[in-house]
């Protein structure tokens, strides 16, 4: 087997000092492959948010070690992360967080205008990552003028047109009617069959099931880590 | 990246038009403020200047008295007399020429019109005592001027009032009791700093003033011109050694004439019109500076107010200082677009008053160039806290922020 994408040893995160302190997670070990759809399911308090926070590297653990390509990333600082995620990573959020009165196409180019990219580089690919969600003809609206699942579509563009190696999703179906919510799951599988390591947090087993590997948390600890192959065949119609 | 923030910033700008202009508003009104206070001081001090030198820059008028006005009780000093204007003219060095004065007022008549004008006694000095030359005509002879010959130099009003614009050199026309030659006219000086018409007058030679009209010998008023290369202080205090002593007043007892230095006039006006001009432009600096915590003002909000699209910035891979730069160049850019309306505004504002306070219209290129730079400058300082606030949020905080 080869190296994991992602390694994660013994990881703690402990809230606040004293008394009052809060572990969120208790010692985390977890190891992704590169190329792996994961579904981080768990009851709230249960600490995915947090190792999702973590592996999206918009937070440190308190204690433990972070591989990722085989590099240490807990001890990398705040722009040394922030470069890591420019790079690497791609996010997708549940309550899509598109830039208001911003065109669909200037929200999906926002990354590539940070990485430095020209403006006819930065249109070639804003308008392919939007090809690629089906949303090229509404590339002028802005969010105000778009469905939730349109929205949601938008926001998974600006997430690949970096073509990042891990996109992370935090219920990325949450606000959405079930409908919407299958398309977008499509979508997300769809990336994943190219390549994308696809990490994402959800509470509805429905949309668990189109990932291979469904790791369960609970007390602060990853409680068991399921893979689902045919499930996925089953339910994708 | 300069470039990225740039095109951040701008379209953050256009994105929120009216309170971007809200936003320079404070810096519009600050720097149009400043720079229409100082051009229209520096314009009045100009035109202060400039009526002050109408009247001689290095004339010493000498009149009896003590200051202005009469004074207090006591006898009435007595006037000059021609003697006097000999004395100085011969024994003060640095005098140019000494020109005695004797007026009255009296109505000039031609050919069915009248006028009721000033008439002043004078001998030629006063011509190479003030600049002011005739647009017509000629000066009378010196011995005209010793007859105390019926001749007159008339100002343009009296020309225009009497002989209806025309020709008025070689007629004659009637002054009070006596009739004369006109045989010159005065070029055209405009109104007096201080109100009353300098053309409404008639100028003949002193002694037929004083024979005709005012019936003594009396001096009321010298004027004095000083070589540019003499120190008009100095002759100041020649001339009062030498009127003191043919006026015998005692050792320790203070003149009963005064000295007044045109040049004293213009330098103390000049002062205080720029000092007036320091402090208007000191209150418009002070709304420049409120303008610019108005900026701070409306930064600090648009953070709190964008917490989360800086949280989705820092989710996306911005960096710390790209977030601090966006929002500092936003604020630069927002305050000099203040200070460019501003200073537009500015000009408007001086095309509109100077018809209205009467001073000529200028154009400073400094203190626009420096309104500018502060306006600025403005904008790095007060926008640099808002700035350092933004970027220091935390990702996931500024997500989660509703």
């Amino acid at each position: 087997m080869p190296d994991p994408l992602i390694s994660l040893r013994n990881i703690t995160k402990v809230f606040g000092t004293g008394p009052t302190a809060f572990q969120a997670l208790k010692g985390v070990d977890l190891d992704i492959a590169a190329g792996d759809f994961i579904a981080v399911m768990g009851p709230s308090g249960s600490g995915k948010s947090t190792t999702m926070n973590i592996l999206g590297c918009l937070d440190v653990p308190t204690g433990g070690t972070f591989l990722f390509r085989g590099h240490h990333v807990e001890t990398l600082d705040r722009d040394q992360r922030a470069l890591l995620r420019r790079k690497y990573l791609g996010f997708v959020f549940q309550g899509f967080n598109l830039l208001s009165r911003t065109s669909a196409l200037e929200n999906v180019e926002l990354p590539l205008l940070y990485r430095g990219d020209d403006r006819k580089a930065r249109r070639d690919a804003g308008m392919a990552a939007l090809d690629k969600v089906g949303l090229a003809n509404w590339w002028d609206h802005t969010p105000a003028e778009l469905s939730g699942g349109q929205q949601q579509r938008v926001a998974i563009a600006r997430a690949i047109v970096t073509r990042p190696d891990v996109l992370l999703a935090d219920e990325p179906t949450g606000n959405l009617d079930s409908e919407r919510s299958v398309e977008i799951m499509e979508l997300l599988s769809g990336l994943n069959r190219e390549g994308i390591t696809v990490l994402m947090v959800t509470h509805e087993p429905d949309m668990a099931a189109f990932a291979r590997t469904v790791v369960h948390f609970k007390d602060g600890l990853v409680e068991r880590i399921n893979a689902n192959h045919h499930e996925r065949e089953a339910v994708s119609v | 990246m300069f470039g990225t923030v740039f095109v951040l910033a701008i379209r953050s700008i256009r994105r929120h038009l009216l309170r971007s202009f809200l936003t320079i508003l404070g810096i519009v009104i600050g720097v149009a403020a400043v720079v229409a206070m100082v051009t229209l001081g520096k314009a009045t001090t100009s035109a202060v200047q400039q009526q002050i030198s109408a009247l001689g820059t290095n004339v010493l008028q000498i009149r009896p008295g003590q200051g202005f006005g009469r004074g207090g009780g006591g006898p009435r000093p007595p006037d000059f007399d021609p003697e006097d204007v000999t004395a100085i003219e011969q024994q003060v060095a640095g005098v140019t020429a000494v020109a005695p004065q004797a007026s009255t007022t009296a109505t000039a008549i031609y050919e069915g019109a009248n006028w009721s004008t000033t008439v002043q006694g004078t001998t030629n000095g006063i011509f190479t005592v003030q600049p002011w030359p005739l647009a017509q005509g000629r000066i009378w002879t010196p011995a005209e001027e010793q007859a105390g010959k019926s001749v007159c130099i008339i100002g343009n009003t009296v020309r225009q009032n009497l002989f209806r614009g025309g020709e008025a050199v070689g007629h004659r026309m009637r002054i009070g009791n006596i009739s004369c030659d006109v045989i010159g006219v005065l070029s055209t000086r405009g109104q007096a700093g201080f109100g009353g018409d300098q053309d409404d007058t008639v100028v003949m030679p002193i002694k037929a003033v004083q024979r005709r009209f005012t019936g003594s010998r009396d001096i009321r008023l010298m004027m004095v011109g000083v070589d540019q290369a003499y120190s008009t202080t100095v002759v100041q205090a020649a001339i009062s050694d030498l009127l003191r002593e043919r006026r015998n007043i005692a050792g320790g007892k203070q003149d009963d004439f005064n000295i007044f230095d045109t040049k004293q006039i213009s330098d103390t006006l000049t002062g205080t019109t720029t000092l007036l001009t320091r402090i208007v432009a000191a209150v418009a600096a002070i709304s420049l500076v409120v303008g610019g915590i108005g900026i701070m003002n409306i930064m600090l909000v648009s953070v709190t107010e964008r917490t989360r699209e800086i949280g989705i910035r820092l989710a996306i891979g911005a960096v710390a200082n790209e977030v601090l730069m966006q929002f500092l160049v936003e604020a630069v850019v927002l305050s000099m677009l203040g200070g460019l309306v501003g200073l537009a505004l500015a000009q408007l504002v001086i095309l509109a008053a100077t018809p209205l306070m009467q001073v000529p219209w200028t154009f400073d290129p400094t203190i626009n160039m420096v309104a500018f730079a502060i306006s600025a400058i403005i904008g790095v300082v007060f926008g640099f806290f808002p700035a350092r606030r933004a970027a220091a949020l935390n990702p996931i905080d500024a997500l989660r922020h509703e």
